[in-house]
């Protein structure tokens, strides 16, 4: 029987890793991430984890030291937020190249400058071609959830990539919701154990990491990353399926939300496709057949996918919790158009920033975004597919 | 314990082996060579370098000079990296997943660029952390493997790429840091100064201790570069015996906060014995630059002092 439990998203990634028990945790505190290696040094503390937890100066040594531990042929994990990944930014390509499979708890937060503690998504807008499996959480259940699901799916030998788990800082990893948790000895089954096939700490086999790489091999060494990318999404799936046999709850590349029969939609991460859930619930009701497509994995990019389930619409938004600054769209948007393009399905698509650093994101800005994507499938015309939500005039 | 360190030499197998691509006349890859001979035999050790020389010269893909294991991730971060590394060694130990009992001990390597500089942070996080590891920081005095930029521990006035001995400004004006008593500063169990070559012995004696001294340890170990301090490729044994004999860089040890001078020259040489054959203190000996070698041989003679002082109140 799965445990009922009240707990905030940041508790609930905490908890995910006491059942993972990784042999390293390194981390370094940064709002709003700062209670998950607060609950998980207490789990150490208390004995109740068999985790040696490195307590680092500084977020570029919480990366190095994973790298250093996951390197050694141990499983190592950490949690950050915002400049926080920033400061890791140079170790968080090398461990991809270094094909270790780290674990990070990431509760998205603006990046500086100003700075700001509050929730968008330019932090991990800022690695989303660091080679890093990426996977984002509407709410607690499913940082939870993808925590679990995590170690399986960046250790597989197709695969071998670090992998963060995304959630909106405050939003959801502050706010107390209901949760389905699973038992200690499911979750620790269901991981598995730790069989790294070359680690440095094998004495039967020594091996050198991190070479200098120059121009006759680097290449195919970037190809072979790009492929592992690319296996990750058959892994993903494969690892999902799994999972709904031990909870019923079923995972796949994205959600769709009443998009079968849907003539206009929106395409979100995170916590706004929980509040635009309720706007299509309405919606609804009035007649309006409205959608939602909720990307859960990023990274690898479902383009193919993506484009085959918004072909039947008559007009889509993008709502980027980033701006690229780039006076095109952000990130989300040019990735959505161009799976679409490229797979041939051409249906007139806006792109919305909205919430940027915490601006609140309300049902009735959601819905004006689709009372214009009503105006635009009646006449197929977009004047201006880069627009603001929630902007001051 | 008796032992004769020629023999050492002779009949213990180098673990960097032959083959790196380091200038002729470094005087980095012995240190990396006698600090790994103090290993026992049957001890598997993981090496851990920072971007630099030495780094980019024993690991190109795919051939490597190490024989043990190794790992290299960035410039800056070779403290923070074999933290990691350390504590997985703790962790799957203490948990039984190691498939033998043996002992592996943790070494890293740096130039005073990824040590002195950029890497301070790493490196001072790691010591206090109290990881059982050994940080050895072979000091060539500057940015060697970019071309001979100043660091902070570029002796003052020095001629270097970023620091160039020009008309209105004579070299590096700064003095240099000094590393080992920010260590010191540390509280560490173990914290020493050496040389790679020409004193085999104080090298080989200080990094055993360091090695099997449980907890943080760190050794600052001068090592010529004839690059950047542009002496004559053969005089990298001469070029070590004065930086000894002028006190430019004393063989000192510090055993959990009580200092020992290893060597006291019978005769302290002038400083200029260390200057004239390096090309980058060569501005210092022009006519009307006197003013230079006073006061390096002060800055000299002022640390010197400083070292007896320490050597004498910490042994009270």
């Amino acid at each position: 029987m799965s445990i009922r439990e009240r707990l905030s998203g940041n508790e609930a990634a905490a908890i995910a890793m006491k059942q993972i028990n990784p042999d390293v945790v390194a981390a370094f505190p940064i709002t709003p991430s700062t209670e998950i290696p607060q609950y998980f040094s207490t789990f150490v503390s208390n004995g109740v984890v068999d985790t040696e937890f490195v307590a680092v100066e500084s977020e570029h040594s919480a990366m190095s030291a994973c790298v250093g531990a996951e390197a050694a042929g141990s499983r190592a994990m950490t949690a950050t937020s915002a400049n926080g990944l920033s400061y890791m930014w140079e170790m968080i390509y090398i461990a991809s190249s270094m094909r270790l499979p780290i674990v990070m708890s990431l509760v998205n937060r603006a990046v500086s400058g100003p700075i700001n503690i509050h929730n968008d998504h330019s932090d991990a807008m800022g690695v989303r071609d660091a080679g890093w499996v990426m996977l984002f959480s509407e709410n607690n259940q499913e940082a939870y959830d993808n925590l679990v699901m995590a170690h399986r799916i960046a250790e597989n030998e197709k695969v071998l990539l670090p992998l963060m788990v995304c959630q909106d800082g405050f939003i959801t990893s502050h706010s107390i919701e209901n949760i389905e948790l699973i038992e200690d000895d499911k979750v620790k089954e269901f991981v598995g154990k730790y069989n790294p096939k070359h680690y440095l700490l094998n004495d039967k086999e020594k091996i050198a990491m991190g070479p200098l790489d120059l121009q006759p091999y680097l290449f195919e060494h970037k190809r072979q990353q790009a492929q592992a990318m690319a296996n990750a999404k058959d892994v993903i799936l494969e690892v999902s399926k799994d999972f709904e046999k031990m909870t019923g709850r079923k995972y796949g590349l994205f959600e769709e939300y009443k998009l079968e029969d849907a003539e206009i939609a929106i395409v979100c991460m995170n916590s706004t496709a929980g509040t635009t859930k309720y706007v299509v619930d309405e919606l609804r009701n009035k007649g309006i057949k409205a959608g939602l497509l909720k990307i859960r994995v990023f990274r690898p990019f479902p383009a193919k996918e993506i484009a085959e389930a918004l072909s039947g619409l008559k007009a889509i938004a993008v709502l980027d919790k980033s701006d690229s600054l780039n006076a095109v769209g952000g990130p989300l948007f040019t990735d959505v158009t161009s799976a679409m393009y490229v797979n041939k399905v051409i249906v007139p698509t806006v792109n919305y920033i909205y919430g940027i650093g915490g601006r609140d994101t309300k049902a009735d800005d959601i819905e004006k975004v689709y009372m214009d994507l009503q105006k635009i499938a009646e006449t197929g015309n977009v004047d201006n597919p880069y627009r603001y939500m929630g902007l001051r005039g | 314990m008796a032992y004769n360190v020629k023999e050492i030499m002779a009949n213990k197998p180098s673990r960097l082996t032959a083959g790196h691509r380091m200038c002729a006349g470094c005087g980095a890859p012995p240190v990396a060579r006698m600090v790994l001979r103090a290993l026992k035999e049957e001890d598997n050790a993981v090496v851990a370098c920072a971007t630099g020389c030495m780094e980019v010269s024993t690991f190109i893909y795919p051939y490597t000079a190490w024989t043990d294991s190794f790992i290299h991730t960035a410039f800056e971060n070779a403290a923070a990296t074999l933290s990691g590394v350390e504590a997985a060694y703790k962790s799957l130990k203490r948990q039984g997943k190691l498939s033998n009992d043996g002992h592996t001990k943790f070494l890293a390597f740096g130039g005073d660029g990824g040590t002195y500089d950029i890497g301070i942070q790493s490196l001072s996080g790691a010591m206090e952390r109290g990881h059982d590891m050994v940080y050895v920081c072979y000091d060539n005095g500057a940015y060697m493997n970019t071309g001979i930029q100043r660091s902070s521990a570029t002796p003052r006035f020095a001629d270097t790429t970023t620091s160039p001995a020009g008309s209105v400004i004579p070299g590096k004006m700064q003095s240099r840091k000094d590393l080992a008593k920010v260590m010191v500063a540390h509280h560490l169990p173990y914290v020493a100064q050496s040389i790679g070559v020409n004193n085999f012995k104080d090298l080989y004696e200080k990094s055993e201790k360091a090695i099997y001294t449980e907890g943080p340890a760190f050794l600052n170990v001068l090592a010529p570069c004839p690059r950047g301090w542009g002496y004559p490729t053969d005089m990298l044994m001469q070029i070590n015996k004065l930086a000894v004999d002028t006190c430019y860089w004393p063989l000192y040890e510090v055993i959990d906060g009580k200092y020992t001078i290893n060597y006291k020259p019978a005769k302290k040489l002038p400083i200029e014995e260390f200057l004239r054959p390096q090309k980058r203190f060569k501005h210092m000996f022009k006519p009307g630059n006197e003013w230079m070698i006073e006061a390096f041989q002060k800055e000299v003679d002022d640390r010197w002092q400083e070292l007896l002082d320490l050597e004498e109140i910490t042994n009270k």
